[in-house]
């Protein structure tokens, strides 16, 4: 009998399946096939998403599977996975746009030689994300998040035969190893303090008891918030997802803006009845999740690169939901992180689209006019532009909504400053997306190919997301407009904690209108600017020191390189150029001195010479009768 | 601890000098054809040694002996002027601190 446990764990093992189909057993036969072996088995895990999905009730609260894993003294570690209502939304955003994406990358790579390996890498991601989002433990979460971070530096480096490139997938690799460090050391405090690394048994624990020391808890808080801000580009560790942008567009899609990087949220709010109690790391999150949010913002108005405005405008939503999460409102956090899944996916794969029609051009600045020229991917990413800039009643305006909100209304001393911290952002957000779909889409053509639209297989998913991106908001909207009830909310009250109102109806209204009035003049501006070249270039001339700083990121990389990369270099250099070939060689070539010196010595006797052996011989030969003669002379 | 008092200690005395000679000669010079002449010179001094003792004793061993030693001796030196004839070949020269192979 195929019971639910055994389809979740179908759920998580199809697309490793596919990955070993596509990666190692059918490699040069069904080349050409590896797109649509990949696609067929991230839908069929999206079949059983769905099917897991309608079998969760309120009676079942959570489908469980387990199996032993590994036992250390004490410490026995299962293989366990649980699907609750968490589980469940996640689970259908990664499968569900995963398979979207698994789609338009048929079309996208149709031109490369072997896409069998990218398709395998892609399903490996699916497998090791379900992993993350499934596990009931926190070790098996780590196991899925170190997947995902492997597939994140293949795929960057897939193209690896450009160096850039490569060294882009390792610096993502390697900015995540520190975050991944602050993530074991919260795990270690964890089972120091609780004894158990399991969700539900820290739960329990912390629900039932009181004695436990606050101040270890908002240790572990930080470290784990540590690993959060790795692998969900907050600063200081953000500086890998922009460049992550070297990688193929739908895993730009796919990994750097809809799922994986949203791991670090996702931790979080698992985590949510650790992080209720923990009132000073919250304060801290909430601040480096606003200060990403703005500082982001600022630096993606003045890229030119459509993948590289796409990426800061990433960081900057991810530090909205951390913003949510520091203040204790994890369903506005997950909430956001769908809706952003579905226009942030749809605006990469549209720049994927563009990129594609015009043959690898990335440069906003030699596109434009393309309205006429692609009209799908125009009309799906005014939809998704409009969804991130917060126009009602798209999805980002309900989820951006209740994300601002829920910061005015967190109840903490700076609440109010940093609510208006994430208002810029969202302003600034309006007009950094305004400015790049009024480069890219309307005035005229500037660059030299000769763009196309994309085939269908590209446009299908799309246009799934545009719809997706038009109508998620309606499955959580706000109390403040009780039109229809918040069924999201509804769904997710069994896992997360609910936020406590501390505002009136009047106050969210005007919050809201606020919020909305600020996109607008946002978008406004940045329509005012950028639809007349002439405009943007006086403004331009009175801003050139601002553009200055956000055009170079505020030179943060430079920063880093001197702060940490340099004494790295140099004390790399100092053992590899001092260190290694003088102590370490000299010690172990120290015997062989010896034994060589020794033996130069004792090498004098084998002169080659017959007569000076015969010498020797005879003088053994006279030694040998004295000293038998000795005792007969004598 | 006996010696008869009638022999006759001149030629001991022969044979010792010629044996050091052919000794000391053998081992430092380095002309091989010398060193060749000095092995000969050693055998003869035996061969003058075991003839006086085989006529202080009177006895006919020591005489046969010699025979088979000059024999050997001959053979000896036919083989060897061979050898130092290919040495000079090889080398250009038969001064024995130029043969050095046994060093490896």
């Amino acid at each position: 009998m195929l019971s639910s446990s055994h389809i979740l764990v179908t759920m998580i093992l199809l697309p490793l399946l596919g990955s070993f189909l596509n990666g190692i057993v059918i490699r040069p036969a069904f080349a050409k096939r590896a797109g649509v072996i990949a696609t067929f088995f991230a839908a069929s895990s999206f079949a059983c998403a769905v099917f897991l999905f309608f079998s969760l009730s309120h009676d079942v609260k959570a489908i469980n599977w387990s199996t032993n894993w590994f036992t250390v003294g004490e410490f026995h570690q299962q293989w366990g996975f649980k699907f609750d209502a968490l589980t469940a939304v996640m689970a259908l955003v990664v499968t569900g746009i995963g398979s979207l994406i698994h789609l338009y990358s048929i079309g996208y790579m149709a031109e490369e030689r072997g896409p069998s390996r990218y398709f395998a890498y892609l399903n490996l991601f699916l497998f090791n994300m379900l992993v993350l989002i499934a596990s009931d433990n926190l070790l098996g979460l780590f196991v899925g998040w170190e997947g995902v971070g492997l597939c994140s530096y293949l795929l960057i480096g897939y193209w690896y035969e450009d160096i850039d490139k490569a060294k882009a997938g390792m610096k993502a690799f390697l900015v995540n190893r520190i975050g991944d460090a602050g993530f074991l050391i919260g795990m270690f405090y964890c089972y120091q303090i609780f004894h158990t690394i399991r969700f539900d048994e820290i739960a329990q624990l912390l629900a039932t008891s009181s004695q436990f020391d606050l101040h270890l808890l908002n240790i572990v808080a930080f470290f784990l918030f540590v690993g959060a801000s790795g692998k969900s580009a907050q600063i200081p560790l953000y500086v890998w997802l922009p460049d992550a942008m070297a990688g193929p567009t739908p895993v730009s899609a796919l990994i750097h803006a809809a799922t994986m990087v949203t791991a670090g949220v996702y931790l979080i709010c698992r985590m949510n009845f650790l992080y209720m109690l923990t009132a000073d790391a919250n304060v801290l999150i909430a601040w480096i999740g606003a200060g990403t949010a703005l500082f982001a913002a600022l630096i993606a108005m003045a890229q030119s690169d459509i993948k590289k405005v796409l990426a800061y405008s990433t960081v900057s939503q991810l530090g909205l939901m951390f913003l949510a999460v520091g203040s204790r409102a994890y369903f506005a956090a997950v909430f956001h992180l769908m809706t952003h899944a579905f226009f942030k996916a749809l605006l990469f794969l549209g720049a994927g689209s563009v990129i594609h029609g015009l043959h690898g051009e990335q440069n906003i600045f030699n596109m434009g006019g393309l309205r006429k020229k692609m009209p799908g991917t125009f009309l799906t990413c005014l939809i998704a532009t409009a969804a991130i800039c917060g126009i009602p009643p798209l999805s980002g305006f309900f989820s951006k909504d209740t994300i601002l909100f829920s910061a005015l209304a967190s109840g903490s001393t700076q609440s109010s400053l940093l609510w208006g911290v994430a208002l810029v952002a969202s302003t600034l957000t309006a007009f950094y997306m305004t400015r790049m779909f009024v480069l890219v889409f309307l005035g005229n053509y500037r660059g030299e190919a000769h763009p196309h639209e994309s085939p269908w297989v590209m446009m299908l998913p799309l246009l799934i997301l545009a719809v997706g991106s038009a109508l998620t908001g309606f499955l959580g909207v706000p109390h403040g407009l009780h039109f229809m009830p918040n069924l999201m909310g509804h769904y997710l009250a069994s896992v997360l904690v609910e936020f406590p109102e501390q505002a009136t109806l009047i106050s969210e209204h005007a919050a809201m209108f606020v919020a909305t009035g600020l996109a607008l003049f946002g978008i406004s501006v940045g329509w005012f600017f950028y639809s007349r070249p002439s405009r943007a270039e006086s403004a331009y001339k009175v801003l050139k020191p601002m553009h200055l700083i956000f055009s170079n990121k505020f030179w943060i990389d430079e920063l880093y390189g001197i702060v940490f990369l340099a004494p790295f270099k140099a004390i790399s250099s100092f053992f590899s150029s001092f260190v290694d070939p003088t102590v370490i060689d000299g010690l172990a070539l120290l015997p062989v001195r010896i034994s060589s010196g020794v033996s130069v010595i004792i090498n004098v006797i084998q002169s080659g010479l017959v007569q000076f052996y015969l010498m020797i011989l005879l003088l053994g030969g006279l030694w040998v009768l004295w000293s038998s003669l000795k005792g007969w002379v004598i | 601890m006996n010696f008869p008092t009638s022999i006759t200690y001149w030629s001991h005395f022969v044979t010792i000098a010629m044996f050091a000679l052919g000794l000391l000669g053998f081992l430092l010079r380095r002309n091989a054809i010398v060193v060749l002449m000095c092995i000969e010179l050693m055998l003869n001094a035996v061969n003058l040694f075991l003839i006086e003792t085989s006529m202080r004793t009177n006895t006919p061993d020591g005489i046969i002996l010699v025979v088979f030693v000059v024999t050997v001796a001959a053979a000896e030196v036919a083989v060897g002027l061979g050898i130092i004839l290919n040495l000079y070949r090889l080398k250009g020269t038969v001064n024995l601190d130029h043969f050095k192979s046994l060093q490896g």
